[in-house]
């Protein structure tokens, strides 16, 4: 109960704090004060301090908020609609496309994630754009295995049996009664990729690939934050902090979707 | 038995192959190889002389055929900036990091599996609790951020510890927890719940009925059968421990796989990727395999004749 309540909590404060990002923080993110520069939180004005080039750290994390939730969203969006319609064809249609499909599964499986994701995206090129085409192409699998599991035993119940018997096409039969048993499993590995997405975003634009400074993303904004440690801890900790609450609020929100819509799935 | 081990010991050998494959592939599909595989700051008349060197001009079937040939060998080129075999400078990283992924796993072991019995067999104390909220926030804090926070509180502040490098057991401390965090978290997690249903289970009830003391029939009848699922989950994240590595590594200057990975990918040095996804995919997929032959170990019903 503590934790559904923290979960839905979370999440909207995270969602709000995005949305009203320009309205709650007064300073530009990008703006530059050089006379205001690395200011401890409580400072007049900058509840949170300032960076080393006196930019508002509240405004740079809040719209970095934005930045995290765009970026997992739309990751999370791609990958439910490339992985689940995957998984649905190859769980639906058995044979070579399928099991070529699989294999390559299998060979992404065979490599850490955020390595994977890392990799694409030095090849794809870095930036915003590139940053979620580098995530999706890493996250989609689990999507495709996990519907594929699904699908293949659903194709097996009797009223997808009777549909076919009363003469319902291919299409009608995998849109109309495949995929909403589906759908469930795919909400429930939405919302557990996403907290995943985040992070790794975050990570992947630490060690100084995906998004790039002066763009403020908690990854970048951290890396930054290394070279004033012994000076400014407040660069590192809220950042990162706002990062783990988000990180936080999601995981409790998809703990408690799994265990309502579907207890038996482990990701 | 060795027929299954063959076996699966050639699909690692397929997945391999697979993964180089597609490396290969969207590197050189990913536009002019040459100024991929340049330093940004080489000049343009080296351009053309490069390129021969490295032999793109030839067909890209060639190219392919070249490559696979040379990994057969063990010879994934040079590495562009060192000028050294790209393999060797991988192998040579590679105890770096099984010591402190060994290092990691250790500390899970030690702390998450008791921590996940205590809280099963205490369940709903203050200790259940306690344990149930170290676990959700072990696996929200990302690492990198865990990372800074200890050197900041540890390594800058009290002092008690280095801030990054290599040297006494004092440099493996903070490196070994920030990465086991995130595993010891979902580990702990795993162990709690398999071992709650496994509490319930009638053997545990036939166990306790003929008078077996507590400490005999959870270490023997309990914590057995709440092992697979365990082990399972294990093996999987061991690959992404792997992954952890590449953070963890970076902001502990640890001279590891990981952060010759990450330093191979900023200075596009393409040799030195191949051969990084070459081990490391080679290191997880036998990772697995060894964990699914612990499988037969923990439970006869799943054993290979």
């Amino acid at each position: 109960m503590i934790r559904r309540v923290l979960g839905v909590g979370l999440t909207l404060a995270v969602l709000t704090a995005a949305l009203a990002a320009p309205w709650l923080a007064r300073h530009d993110p990008a703006r530059t004060d050089f006379s205001q520069s690395l200011r401890p939180p409580g400072t007049h004005g900058h509840p949170l301090g300032t960076d080393q080039l006196g930019r508002d750290l509240l405004a740079r994390v809040l719209h970095g908020a934005r930045l995290a939730l765009f970026i997992g969203g739309c990751t999370m969006v791609v990958t439910a609609l490339v992985g689940g319609l995957l998984g649905l064809l190859t769980g639906w249609v058995e044979g070579w496309p399928s099991t070529v499909i699989m294999r390559l599964c299998d060979v992404q499986l065979s490599f850490p994630f955020i390595l994977l994701a890392m990799t694409i995206n030095v090849i794809v090129g870095l930036g915003l754009r590139n940053i979620i085409v580098s995530l999706s192409a890493a996250g989609w699998v689990v999507y495709a295995r996990v519907v594929r599991g699904e699908a293949l035993s659903v194709k097996q119940r009797d009223f997808v049996q009777a549909a076919a018997a009363l003469g319902a096409g291919r299409a009608r039969l995998l849109f109309r009664h495949v995929l909403p048993n589906v759908a469930p499993s795919i909400v429930v590995v939405a919302s557990l990729q996403f907290s995943q997405f985040i992070v790794a975003e975050a990570a992947i634009s630490f060690l100084g690939f995906g998004v790039q400074p002066p763009t403020p993303a908690w990854g970048s904004m951290l890396a930054e934050s290394r070279d004033f440690l012994y000076v400014a801890w407040w660069l590192a900790a809220f950042p990162g902090a706002a990062l783990a609450l988000t990180a936080l609020g999601v995981n409790l929100l998809g703990d408690w979707l799994r265990d309502t819509l579907d207890p038996r799935l482990r990701v | 038995m060795r027929r299954y081990v063959i076996s699966r010991l050639a699909q690692t050998a397929l997945v391999v192959f697979l993964a180089l494959t597609v490396v290969f592939g969207l590197v050189r599909l990913s536009g002019d190889p040459v100024l991929l595989f340049m330093p940004t700051d080489i000049q343009a008349k080296d351009v053309d002389e490069f390129r021969q060197r490295l032999g793109f001009n030839d067909p890209l079937a060639v190219q392919y055929a070249r490559f696979l040939g040379g990994a057969v060998r063990g010879d994934f080129g040079q590495s562009l900036r060192y000028q050294r075999d790209a393999l060797g400078l991988v192998l040579e990283r590679l105890p770096a990091t099984l010591l402190l992924a060994g290092t990691a796993v250790a500390l899970t072991l030690v702390v998450a599996i008791p921590l996940g019995v205590v809280s099963a067999v205490r369940r709903d104390t203050l200790l259940d609790h306690l344990g149930t909220l170290a676990t959700v926030l072990g696996q929200a804090v990302p690492g990198f951020w865990l990372g800074l926070m200890l050197i900041y509180v540890f390594g800058v502040q009290l002092r008690w510890l280095p801030t990054g490098g290599t040297g006494g057991i004092a440099h493996l401390v903070m490196p070994a927890t920030v990465l086991a965090a995130f595993f010891a978290a979902r580990i702990a997690r795993l162990t709690r719940s398999t071992v709650l249903e496994a509490l319930g289970e009638d053997y545990v009830l036939t166990a306790r009925a003929k008078g077996l003391r507590a400490t005999g029939v959870i270490g023997k009848h309990a914590l057995r059968n709440a092992a697979i699922p365990v082990v399972t989950l294990a093996g999987l994240e061991i690959g992404q421990l792997l992954g952890g590595a590449v953070i963890t590594e970076t902001i502990f200057a640890w001279p590891g796989l990981g952060r010759l990975t990450v330093q191979a990918l900023l200075n596009r040095d393409f040799p030195v990727v191949l051969a990084a996804v070459f081990v490391t995919s080679a290191t997880y997929t036998l990772i697995n395999l060894v964990v699914d032959l612990a499988y037969g170990w923990l439970d006869p019903r799943v054993r290979v004749t």
